[in-house]
């Protein structure tokens, strides 16, 4: 890893947030994004609950990085990665009931993840610490984000409300079916539709650009 | 090859030992700490879930004392107690409404835990509330969450104990409609009633003939 090409941490911190969002474009984590998000606080709650064992777990990672032998290091991660989990599952026991029985026997499965594991072994074996809590961070930012998404969709169209306050008063009738698990599939397959819509506009958008000069560069060489 | 292979030596065994054995014992010392620290908040929640449960299965109660078993009858619990226990609700008057009766099963996933409301002089089953369960979320956990099915409980006779029957099968007072989709969570929750009537109901009899008799000889 050369040093000048390195991004800085800003950059790290971005990167999960949009372009590399692990749910619209890494299309990680589907359990929890689709089971826990008839709500927008539940997807909210799942997505802190995620940022607190992604970000937690990549500072010990990287902290440990040089101390823990390349043939253990995926046993290793996932000791740390379940011992986050349980922690995260007591306190939210302890401090909102509610919530943790909302998301119920999700909380546990955030060990599965294949997103904390993914940054483990990709990013934080391999960063400083800075680095890996920026990547963490902006990863975990961007889950919550989708996670809010989705589950603020659901929440709107099948009980009429967005983090519990009613929208649209008496007269709206919810779309129940956004609120079971076929809606879930539903809000995540139009936000992945978004998303790819998205992407491939920046692309073409960047494909004309260098279009346009290459084409420019090879009249001017025909010129001279 | 050869020359990052003398490079990159593997690490002795007992380097691997100890690493994950030192995780694994930093992860207990954790995870020992801040259990400690939330338990007793933890058994705070439950105990007032219980308490809500109570007052909810016991439609009316107003005040509720915990009994536990002693022979063939009942006694009521001062302090704390290990003995399984159940709850008789009293409304304002301070009359017997009726028993709440805690019960639990393996069901689809792992353990339901259920309380429910039990009217001994009606002989019926007047309300049902899940305390704990893990059944699967959008099937399972419609033992809780479809008010269909929980509202069969409200009002059950249970002289001739229970039934599941499946949707369209119903014929009789005492049968239950299971869900399509989680029969065996709701088959399940309708055999933890059964049971639990099978363990308490008798106890209760005589507990209630003996407050009776004690009724009668304070009152010449």
């Amino acid at each position: 890893m050369s040093e000048q090409q390195r991004p800085s941490s800003a950059e790290e911190f971005l990167k999960g947030l949009w372009r590399e969002n692990p749910v619209f474009v890494a299309v990680l984590g589907m359990c929890p994004a689709l089971a826990v998000t008839n709500s927008a606080i539940n997807g909210l709650a799942m997505g802190l609950a995620t940022t607190f064992v992604l970000v937690s777990s990549s500072i010990l990672v990287s902290l440990l990085r040089n101390a823990i032998p390349k043939q253990v290091r995926i046993t290793a991660y996932i000791v740390i990665i379940a011992t986050f989990v349980t922690v995260v599952d007591l306190l939210l026991a302890a401090f909102t009931p509610t919530i943790h029985k909302a998301l119920g026997a999700f909380i546990a499965l955030i060990v599965v993840n294949c997103l904390i594991l993914g940054r483990q072994e990709s990013f934080a074996s391999k960063n400083k610490v800075g680095m890996a809590i920026a990547d963490a961070a902006g990863m975990s930012g961007g889950f919550t984000f989708a996670l809010v998404c989705i589950g603020g969709i659901r929440e709107i169209l099948g009980s009429g409300s967005l983090f519990g306050l009613s929208l649209f008063g008496e007269g709206f009738e919810p779309w129940v079916i956004m609120i079971l698990p076929p809606g879930g599939f539903f809000a995540l397959g139009f936000l992945l539709l978004f998303f790819n819509w998205l992407t491939n506009r920046r692309k073409q958008k960047q494909q004309a650009n260098i279009d346009y000069e290459t084409v420019g560069g090879n009249l001017l060489n025909d010129k001279s | 090859m050869d020359a990052q292979q003398h490079t990159e030596r593997e690490p002795s065994a007992f380097r691997m030992i100890a690493t994950l054995g030192v995780a694994g014992f930093l992860a207990g010392v954790i995870l020992v700490s801040i259990f400690q620290w939330t338990k007793p908040m933890i058994d705070q929640h439950r105990a007032d879930a219980l308490e809500a449960a109570i007052f909810e299965v016991l439609e009316g109660a107003h005040t509720y004392t915990t009994l536990r078993v002693e022979g063939e009858s009942l006694a009521i619990v001062e302090g704390e107690t290990d003995q399984p226990t159940i709850y008789a609700g009293k409304d304002s008057t301070g009359t017997l409404i009726g028993f709440a009766i805690p019960n639990e099963a393996t069901g689809y996933q792992d353990i339901i835990s259920v309380l429910f409301g039990y009217d001994p002089v009606a002989k019926k089953v007047v309300g049902m509330e899940v305390l704990e369960s893990k059944e699967t979320p959008g099937l399972g956990d419609k033992i809780y969450k479809d008010d269909d099915f929980v509202a069969q409980f409200a009002d059950l006779a249970v002289a001739q104990g229970i039934q599941a029957v499946k949707p369209g099968e119903k014929t009789a007072e005492n049968q239950v409609i299971t869900i399509t989709g989680a029969t065996i969570s709701s088959a399940t929750v309708v055999d933890i009633i059964n049971n639990g009537l099978a363990e308490w109901q008798s106890r209760i009899d005589n507990y209630l003939a003996e407050s009776e008799t004690m009724a009668q000889n304070d009152t010449p």
